[in-house]
C-alpha cells in the first residue's frame, strides 16, 4: 500500500494554515519571485513568512516542500541558489526542482534536503525518471498529467523514486516546463518568470451587444455572448477559428478542471506515494473544502473502508470536471 | 566562422516533399550542418525513416555535417525504443530532445536539443560534465542570457546554436491539437497533419492570426527572424545560427543569411528580402529582445 | 448621498440602505483602521497597487465605494456613482457576491472573472487586492459585523442566507 500523502497548495501564510489544519500530509509553496511557477501579484511568501509557516506545519507534523520549479536563464541563477540556501536554512522538507543546473546545486550544496522533481521538469518515461533520480538523488517524481493509470503502475515498476500525482484543480494541457505561449504574447515566461496569462495584461472589453471580449496583451483569447460565462483569458483554454473550424473551438481543451476522485482507490493500487491539489492561486475556502474531502477519502481507504467518492466528486458540481488522460488515452 | 545549421523539419512532409527538399539542401543551400529525424510525433517517423540512409549520404557527400534528433516527448514505447536506438549509434552525431535520450546516451558525446531546457550556465556545466558538446539555447531567451549562456558554454569548449529563422516552438503536449481539429484523436488521427506543410493557422475570433497548430505541437504565427542580431549574436559567443524548415524557398533564405554573415549583402536588404520570401507571414524577433515574442523589434544600434 | 433612482428590491437592500444613512463613513474609517491595524502584512501583498484608486461597485446599493489601500493615507469611503473618482481598477457586482469575495467564505475565484463579477482597469490590481484579503486569517464580514454587535451579526446571517439562495457558483481557472 502507498503512504497516499496528500500534497495541499497554499498560496499564502493563511491558506497554508489552512491547509495544515484541513488534514494536509504536506503543504508546497514559494518565494515572492521568479523561482517557482506561481510567482502570481499577492502571492506566495516573505522569508519570515516561510519561517513561521514552517514551525506552523511542523508542530502538527505536516512538511512543506519549497517550490524552485522554473529555469533561471543564464546570469540570474543567484536567486535560485539563494532561495535555496534560505529554504534549507528555514529547515524546509523537500525541494521541487526542475532545472537541472537548480538540482545539481542543491545535490551538492544541501544534500540533507529531499530533492522533488516537479512537473514542470516533464519526466514521462523510467528512462528520462532515472535520469533524474541517478543524477541528483531526487526522491519523488511528480508525474505529468498526460499519462494513464496503466502508464503509472509500469513507470511505478520501472523507477527508484516515489510517484506523485495530480488528483484534483487546474488542468494543464501544454506539458509542463516547455511552453513559452506566455511569452510569445506577453514577454514574459512560464519558464524563466514562473508566469502564466500574466493578471496585467488581461483586460475583459465589453462590447455594447452585451458579449465580451477575454484579451491578453490585446489578443482576444475568447469571447462569450451576453449569457455565457466568461473565463480567465489561458490562452490554452481559449476558443479560435481554424481553416475547418471557422465557428471558433477550443483548439487544445474546455476550461474544465481535473477531478480523479473516482480514481483514487485505483491510483492508490497502482502504487502513487502522494496526491497533489492543484491552486497555490485559489481561495482558502477551496483549500480548506478540497483538502477536507480529500482527507476523509483518502482516511477511509487507507482503513478498508469504502470512500465516500460522491463528497468528491460534488466539490466540482455543476462544473465541468475531466479525469482527463488518466481514465483513457482517448483524451490524447 | 559562424556556421549555419538547418534544423528538423518539424512538420509531416510525405516522403517525397522530404526527398526533393533534402536533394536541393545538399546541391544548393549554403548550410554547415543539417539536423534530421522525426522531433515532434512518433507514428510519422515511419513514412520517411527508410529514406533516411539515403538522405544522410547524399547529405555528407554534399559536404554537409549530418546530426540525428531525438523525439521531444518520449512517453510510449515506441518512443522509448526509438529514443534508445538513436543514442545507441555511434555516427552520426546525435541531438538529444529528451531526458530519456540522455539517460540512453550516458557519458557518450552528443548535442543538447531546444527542448532540452539548457537555459543557464549551471546546466550547460553539469550537461558539458556529463559528455555534451554542443547546447542549442531555448528559442525564447532574451540577449542578456543568451550572451551569459554562450560565455559560459563556450570557455567550456562547448559549440552554440540559437534559432535565427523560422516559427518558434511555443508548446508539445501529449495531445494532438492537429486531430483535434479534425474530431478525431491521436490514435486514429489518419495522418491529417500532413495537409498543413508550415502549420495549421489558429485565429483568434476576431480574425488575427495568432498561432500555428503541428500536431502535439503549438508554434509561432511569426517566423523568427534574427538576420538584423547576427552581428551581435556572433560576438556574443553563438557559434551556429539554425534555420528551421519552413514551406518557403529555404535556399534562398540560407543564402541571405550566408551573405550578411560574410559581409557581402547590406542587412537593410537582406531582411527586406527574407520579408519577401516569408510571403504573408511575419518576422518577429520579440524574444531576443526580452519582448513578447510575436513582436518585431526595430533594429538597434549595431555593436 | 442616496440616489432616487428606483430599483427593484432585492433582500437586505433596505437593511444596507438605512446602514448607509446612518453615518456611514465614521463606520468606513473604522473598518478599514481596524483592519489596517490588525493585517499590516496586507499592504505588502498589494505592492504597487497600494496606491491605486479601486471602486468597488455594489450594483444594488444607491452608492460605490472608494477604497485607496494606501497605508500611509488609507481611503475607504463611500460615494455617489456620479461623484465617484478616476478608478484604476472597478469590480462591479451585487454586494452579497463582493462581501463573500473578501470574506473568504466562499471560493472567490469562481465569481472572480465570470460575469457575475465586471473586472475592469487594472486587472493585476484586483487579482492583489483579491490575494491580499484572501492572506487575512478572519472573515471581515464577521470582524465588521461583530463591531456592530448581535444587530451587525444579525443582518450579515441575513445576507448570507439571501445569497445562497439566490447564487450558483460556477469554477474558472
Amino acid at each position: 500500500m502507498s503512504l497516499a500523502e496528500l500534497i495541499c497548495p497554499a498560496g499564502t501564510p493563511a491558506a497554508l494554515r489552512t491547509a495544515v489544519d484541513a488534514g494536509a500530509d504536506a503543504v508546497y509553496c514559494g518565494f515572492q519571485d521568479a523561482t517557482n511557477a506561481r510567482n502570481f501579484p499577492g502571492l506566495n511568501f516573505t522569508p519570515d513568512e516561510l519561517a513561521a509557516s514552517v514551525s506552523y506545519a511542523h508542530a502538527k507534523r505536516t512538511k512543506v516542500l519549497l517550490a524552485l520549479n522554473t529555469y533561471p536563464p543564464a546570469g540570474k541563477v543567484d536567486l535560485w541558489r539563494q532561495a535555496a540556501d534560505t529554504g534549507a536554512r528555514l529547515g524546509v522538507d523537500a525541494f521541487i526542482v526542475a532545472d537541472m543546473g537548480v538540482a545539481d546545486y542543491i545535490a551538492r550544496t544541501h544534500p540533507q534536503v529531499r530533492l522533488h522533481l516537479s512537473v514542470q521538469a516533464a519526466a514521462s518515461s523510467p528512462e528520462a525518471i532515472r535520469y533524474y533520480c541517478e543524477s541528483f538523488g531526487v526522491k519523488r517524481v511528480v508525474l505529468p498529467r498526460i499519462l494513464t493509470i496503466p502508464e503509472i503502475r509500469q513507470i511505478r515498476g520501472e523507477i527508484p523514486c516515489e510517484i506523485e500525482t495530480f488528483i484534483f484543480g487546474n488542468h494543464g494541457l501544454m506539458v509542463e516546463g516547455r511552453c513559452s505561449l506566455t511569452n510569445y504574447l506577453t514577454g514574459q515566461s512560464t519558464n524563466m518568470d514562473g508566469v502564466c496569462s500574466p493578471a496585467s495584461d488581461v483586460e475583459y472589453a465589453r462590447h455594447a451587444d452585451g458579449s465580451m471580449a477575454s484579451q491578453l496583451a490585446g489578443f482576444t483569447i475568447d469571447q462569450f455572448g451576453p449569457d455565457e460565462k466568461a473565463g480567465y483569458p489561458t490562452i490554452c483554454k481559449g476558443r479560435y477559428t481554424a481553416p475547418n473550424r471557422p465557428q471558433g473551438y477550443y483548439a487544445f481543451e474546455e476550461p474544465v478542471s481535473l477531478n480523479l476522485s473516482r480514481l483514487l482507490p485505483e491510483l492508490i493500487e497502482a502504487g502513487v506515494h502522494a496526491f497533489k491539489i492543484e491552486g497555490r492561486q485559489r481561495s482558502k475556502s477551496y483549500v480548506r473544502g478540497v483538502v477536507r474531502a480529500f482527507r476523509a477519502a483518502v482516511d477511509d481507504i487507507k482503513a478498508g473502508r469504502e470512500a465516500n467518492i460522491a463528497d468528491l466528486v460534488a466539490l466540482t458540481e455543476g462544473q465541468k470536471q475531466t479525469q482527463g488522460a488518466f481514465e483513457t488515452k482517448k483524451w490524447r | 566562422m559562424t556556421k549555419l545549421t538547418l534544423g528538423p523539419v518539424a512538420y509531416h512532409w510525405s516522403a517525397e516533399m522530404r526527398r526533393d527538399f533534402y536533394a536541393r539542401i545538399a546541391d544548393e543551400a549554403p548550410v554547415d550542418e543539417v539536423y534530421l529525424g522525426e522531433v515532434i510525433c512518433s507514428k510519422r517517423a515511419p513514412f520517411h525513416e527508410p529514406d533516411l540512409p539515403a538522405t544522410i549520404e547524399r547529405l555528407q557527400r554534399a559536404g554537409k555535417l549530418v546530426i540525428l534528433s531525438t523525439l521531444a516527448e518520449v512517453m510510449l514505447k515506441r518512443e522509448r525504443k526509438a529514443t534508445e536506438d538513436l543514442a545507441a549509434m555511434e555516427v552520426p552525431e546525435i541531438e538529444i530532445n529528451n531526458a530519456a535520450g540522455l539517460f540512453a546516451r550516458g557519458k557518450r558525446p552528443h548535442r543538447i536539443g531546444p527542448f532540452m531546457n539548457a537555459y543557464n550556465e549551471a546546466t550547460i556545466a553539469w550537461m558539458a560534465r556529463q559528455g555534451a558538446t554542443h547546447i542549442c539555447l531555448p528559442s525564447e531567451m532574451p540577449a542578456p542570457a543568451i550572451a551569459a549562456a554562450a560565455q559560459a558554454a563556450r570557455h567550456l569548449g562547448l559549440g552554440v546554436e540559437v534559432q535565427a529563422f523560422g516559427r518558434a516552438s511555443l508548446a508539445v503536449s501529449a495531445r494532438c491539437y492537429h486531430a483535434r481539429a479534425h474530431g478525431r484523436t491521436k490514435d486514429n488521427c489518419q495522418f491529417v497533419c500532413e495537409e498543413d506543410a508550415d502549420g495549421m493557422p489558429l485565429r483568434t475570433r476576431d480574425d488575427q492570426p495568432i498561432l500555428r497548430v503541428n500536431g502535439i505541437q503549438t508554434q509561432s504565427e511569426s517566423y523568427i527572424d534574427l538576420l538584423p542580431e547576427t552581428t551581435r549574436l556572433v560576438s556574443e559567443g553563438v557559434t551556429h545560427l539554425r534555420l528551421m524548415p519552413q514551406a518557403v524557398d529555404m535556399v534562398a533564405v540560407a543564402q541571405l543569411f550566408r551573405d550578411v554573415l560574410d559581409g557581402k549583402m547590406p542587412m537593410a536588404e537582406a531582411d527586406s528580402q527574407l520579408a519577401e520570401l516569408s510571403g504573408d507571414t511575419g518576422l518577429s524577433n520579440g524574444f531576443y529582445h526580452g519582448a513578447a515574442g510575436y513582436r518585431r523589434i526595430a533594429m538597434a544600434a549595431p555593436v | 448621498m442616496i440616489s432616487e433612482t428606483p430599483r427593484p428590491s432585492r433582500p437586505g437592500e433596505g437593511a444596507v440602505a438605512r446602514l448607509s444613512c446612518l453615518a456611514l463613513q465614521p463606520i468606513l474609517s473604522r473598518i478599514v483602521r481596524r483592519i489596517a491595524k490588525k493585517h499590516s502584512s496586507l499592504f505588502a501583498r498589494l505592492g504597487p497597487h497600494q496606491t491605486t484608486d479601486f471602486l468597488i461597485d455594489p450594483v444594488e446599493l444607491p452608492f460605490a465605494l472608494h477604497l485607496r489601500p494606501d497605508p500611509q493615507a488609507l481611503v475607504f469611503r463611500a460615494v455617489p456613482r456620479h461623484a465617484a473618482p478616476q478608478a484604476g481598477a472597478v469590480i462591479r457586482g451585487r454586494f452579497l457576491l463582493l462581501l463573500e469575495l473578501v470574506d473568504a467564505e466562499e471560493d472567490g475565484d469562481a465569481a472572480f472573472f465570470s460575469r457575475d463579477l465586471e473586472v475592469s482597469g487594472d486587472t493585476e490590481a484586483v487579482v492583489r487586492l483579491r490575494n491580499a484579503l484572501d492572506d487575512m486569517e478572519d472573515s471581515l464580514a464577521e470582524e465588521t459585523a461583530g463591531m456592530f454587535g448581535p444587530p451587525g451579526r444579525a443582518i450579515l446571517a441575513r445576507f448570507r442566507r439571501a445569497y445562497l439562495n439566490t447564487s450558483t457558483e460556477e469554477e474558472n481557472p
